[in-house]
């Protein structure tokens, strides 16, 4: 992008083009300022994660000490969560292609945008502040008292982060919305909307609603441990319970933040390359709308053994199970518009095919956790960490991953080496499974997660994890080497459309001008019109089949 | 089970579908237009349901069997209170341990959980039971232990710096080997219900709470399990978790005709009694419902 950064005397020129993109308004340009962004902190977050399994290796604290371990796996979870996870797909795919969806030159509001990214960066660089001055060693969790009165780490500053992240996904939920309910081509009708816009605005509702409560929840934690003010802690008269109700209450809608926009990359990909329209449009759009709802009224499911009711624990076990039949829903439609496709094996659909696979993996282990019974025993162990690890990790980041490589011939009109990009997708699936089956196994035989040290009969377990953990550190390397590798060297120009798929984002040229189309676009029919669709380019790095 | 087998399902109905509709060029360039088919969304929406209901009763009726000690059988109370980063346990006997918990096989035992600093919870994996022991509030939590043996158990909520080490072994052994182990008791170690019994009197409750007439408390023989009317006209029957309020903020609620100026009378003892004194005076004010059988 800044090539003319390796001339000496275009430092002007540079400083020039830094300017230019640091004030940008234009979407297109955010997007790839928070792709940047969210890949720093995907990489930081890794390397934690890297650390954590070499230590996991041995029983004891082989590397390093069970203080730093402690601090490790709070920052591995607070900066994948909120600066990478949440994030991730709304703010570099949604960014980049709501408006180019529904036909509109910008986002609604193109200040605030960027000024999301702003708040998005301060906090972050708080976040690395507190890590690199010590770190927090709470967990991404926080939970009170312990955070609150009895901590000695930085969770003030690490906290004010968390914040502004919430901030900025405030501004970003509330542009998305008004965006897409002001926005829209002419013809454009809400049941012609890609999914991927209905998906988006099923996580903008959330994000407006729920982060507001995480924001409240991060104050009170921070006027508790600053001034002592009794809220949480009982022994100033505050309520430990209290926490975890307001906590959660955020938390698990902010699952949905992670894994419904995931959810629409899916949908455009499945079809894209099962040459077919989506199966149950509405069925599925609806099933967004509901999950994201019904999502709002299942917190206590994290609270089963906590002390919580009797009654509560039952009203929440079965609202869990609500909330997991819109999303059985939506893998069923996803298996029938394979039915009767020509399905092409192209990079963005194995990513898509493991999504459906491992986000059916953690689907049924959440079922198995939302049963009262069984999440006794289960519940902070392994287990809980598998299954969570499942549906982020194989379902939002191979969601993202399909994404960006689907997109990457849009976003810089260039193609990557197919054959590479394949590759990467199958290690990063065989990884995912090598990682964390064992982990199933582990939280099943009763090893409590979030600990340093552990028994001899956790052992090889651990290792096998530790090793799997290892293929995956790979297979994340490759799909950046094939995504950067496109953009040096000869070009390989993707064209408008290279996959041959429906959708207004392909109508226009590959990057899009910055006002997005020369001519207002007008939609006249469905989304997914694929028995009228050009067919797709083959890549050089690999035939189709 | 059923969801395994859902599971592989859904990657069998996907290989198939990927191998079968593959890209074959000339014979589908294109795939076939099926609509969408409401009958079909409409029976995996109620099939799904139907299943999870299943499931959701399954783990409901398990988890209800754990909220209540099964009646008629016998009960050895142990006190577990959890600090960064061990656990202490006392005996109904009167025996004090750390990081080991012997318990009689056969007989129901009932842990009463508390913490003395932040949230912990009490794991015990070969028993599939755990429960959070909070700063400032009692939880139970109930088990049987059926073979001789020992098991271990650690803290499964992260509590700070050592948690990975606040370990333990349950050490089950039979019910006549626990009762004479259970007599060897330390110096200073009394039964809970004689260490209660001095609670009580070393802070002077019997001035007030006596069974005599014209006291300005109410007694408290055979209280537990006794329906109390309060001030507001509200009702509702002595259990541990109201005794415990009682003691630690007096008035919360008070008995009706014993406020004075719309209030209890009693001082609050919290932060005067320690974890293991509540539990003691508590303890013997159980037992004084079963010395007398029920109330006057």
């Amino acid at each position: 992008m800044n090539t003319t950064a390796r001339t000496p005397s275009g430092a002007h020129r540079f400083w020039g083009t830094l300017r230019a993109w640091l004030t940008t308004k234009d979407h297109k340009k955010i997007a790839v300022l928070y792709l940047l962004t969210i890949t720093l902190f995907f990489v930081i977050g890794g390397v934690i994660a890297t650390i954590m399994r070499i230590e996991l290796a041995g029983p004891g604290e082989d590397v390093v000490s069970a203080e730093a371990y402690n601090r490790l796996f709070s920052l591995h979870g607070v900066i994948m969560v909120w600066f990478f996870l949440i994030p991730a797909v709304p703010t570099v795919l949604g960014n980049y292609l709501i408006p180019l969806m529904i036909g509109a030159p910008d986002l609604a509001f193109p200040r605030l945008n960027l000024a999301s990214w702003y708040v998005f960066v301060a906090g972050g660089a708080l976040t690395l502040v507190a890590m690199v001055t010590g770190g927090v060693d709470t967990g991404w969790t926080f939970y009170t008292p312990y955070s609150s009165t009895f901590s000695q780490s930085h969770v003030v500053l690490t906290v004010c982060g968390i914040f502004l992240a919430g901030v900025s996904s405030i501004f970003t939920g509330l542009n998305f919305i008004v965006t897409i309910h002001k926005l829209r081509a002419p013809g454009l009708t809400w049941f012609r909307l890609p999914l991927f816009v209905w998906t988006h605005y099923a996580t903008s509702i959330i994000l407006v609603l729920a982060t507001p409560v995480l924001g409240m929840t991060l104050l009170l934690v921070l006027i508790e441990h600053a001034v002592g003010i009794g809220i949480f802690d009982p022994a100033y008269g505050g309520d430990p319970l209290l926490f975890q109700h307001f906590f959660w209450f955020y938390s698990h809608p902010a699952v949905y933040v992670m894994i419904l926009p995931g959810m629409g990359v899916v949908s455009e990909v499945i079809c894209c390359f099962s040459r077919r329209r989506i199966f149950g449009y509405r069925f599925i759009a609806w099933a967004t709308l509901a999950i994201a709802v019904f999502g709002f009224l299942v917190w206590g499911h994290h609270m089963f053994v906590s002390g919580q009711s009797y009654l509560a624990s039952l009203v929440f076990s079965v609202l869990s199970y609500l909330v997991a039949v819109p999303s059985a829903i939506k893998v069923f439609n996803w298996l029938a518009t394979l039915y009767g496709g020509a399905i092409r094996l192209d990079t963005p659909m194995l990513y898509v095919l493991g999504f459906i696979g491992l986000f059916t993996v953690g689907g049924v282990t959440g079922v198995v956790l939302a049963t009262l019974a069984v999440d006794v025993h289960l519940h902070d162990t392994y287990f809980v960490v598998a299954h969570f690890h499942t549906i982020m990790v194989g379902g939002m980041v191979m969601a993202y991953l399909a994404g960006l490589h689907f997109w990457w011939p849009k976003m810089t009109g260039r193609r990557y080496d197919e054959r590479l990009g394949r590759l990467g997708a199958v290690l990063v699936f065989v990884g995912f499974l090598l990682t964390f089956l064992p982990q199933f196994i582990l939280g099943y035989q009763g090893l409590p997660r979030r600990v340093a040290t552990y028994d001899e009969r956790f052992h090889l377990l651990q290792v096998m994890s530790s090793a799997g953990a290892s293929v995956l550190a790979l297979g994340y390397l490759v799909p950046a080497v094939a995504l950067v590798k496109s953009l040096f060297g000869k070009a390989e120009p993707a064209g408008r459309n290279p996959w041959g798929a429906t959708g207004l984002e392909w109508q226009t040229t590959s990057p899009p001008p910055a006002e997005n189309f020369l001519a207002q676009p007008v939609v006249t029919g469905d989304a997914y019109d694929y028995p009228n669709a050009p067919a797709p380019v083959a890549a050089r790095g690999g035939a189709h089949g | 089970m059923v969801v395994g087998l859902a599971t592989l399902g859904v990657f069998a109905t996907m290989g198939y579908f990927v191998w079968r509709y593959r890209y074959r060029p000339g014979v589908n360039e294109t795939g076939r237009d099926v609509p969408g088919s409401t009958r079909l969304e409409v029976g995996w929406t109620i099939a799904t349901t139907v299943v999870f209901g299943g499931i959701f009763a399954l783990g409901a009726a398990g988890f209800a069997e754990r909220q209540h000690v099964p009646a008629g059988r016998d009960v050895e109370d142990v006190l577990v209170v959890g600090k960064q980063w061990m656990w202490k346990f006392q005996h109904g006997g009167g025996r004090r341990e750390i990081a080991v918990l012997h318990v009689p096989v056969g007989r129901v035992v009932r842990l009463s959980l508390t913490s003395e600093d932040v949230i912990h919870s009490f794991y015990v994996p070969a028993f599939r039971v755990k429960q959070d022991a909070l700063p400032g509030r009692t939880t139970t939590l109930w088990f049987e232990a059926t073979t001789p043996g020992t098991y271990p158990f650690a803290c499964a909520e992260y509590c700070g710096g050592e948690h990975s080490r606040m370990v333990g072994q349950i050490v089950a052994m039979p019910a006549e080997a626990y009762d004479a182990w259970l007599e060897h008791r330390e110096p200073g170690e009394m039964p809970l219900a004689a260490a209660g019994r001095e609670v009580f009197a070393r802070h002077d409750c019997a001035t007030c709470h006596d069974t005599h007439a014209n006291k300005p408390a109410p007694p408290l023989e055979g209280l537990v399990g006794r329906r109390r009317v309060f001030e507001d006209g509200a009702a509702l029957v002595a259990d541990e978790a109201y005794l415990r309020e009682s003691v630690l903020e007096p008035s919360a609620r008070v008995v009706a005709g014993y406020a004075v100026a719309g209030r209890s009378p009693m001082p609050s003892y919290a932060g005067v009694l320690t974890n293991e004194e509540l539990f003691e005076l508590l303890y013997y004010l159980r037992t004084l419902k079963d010395a007398t059988g029920v109330s006057r």
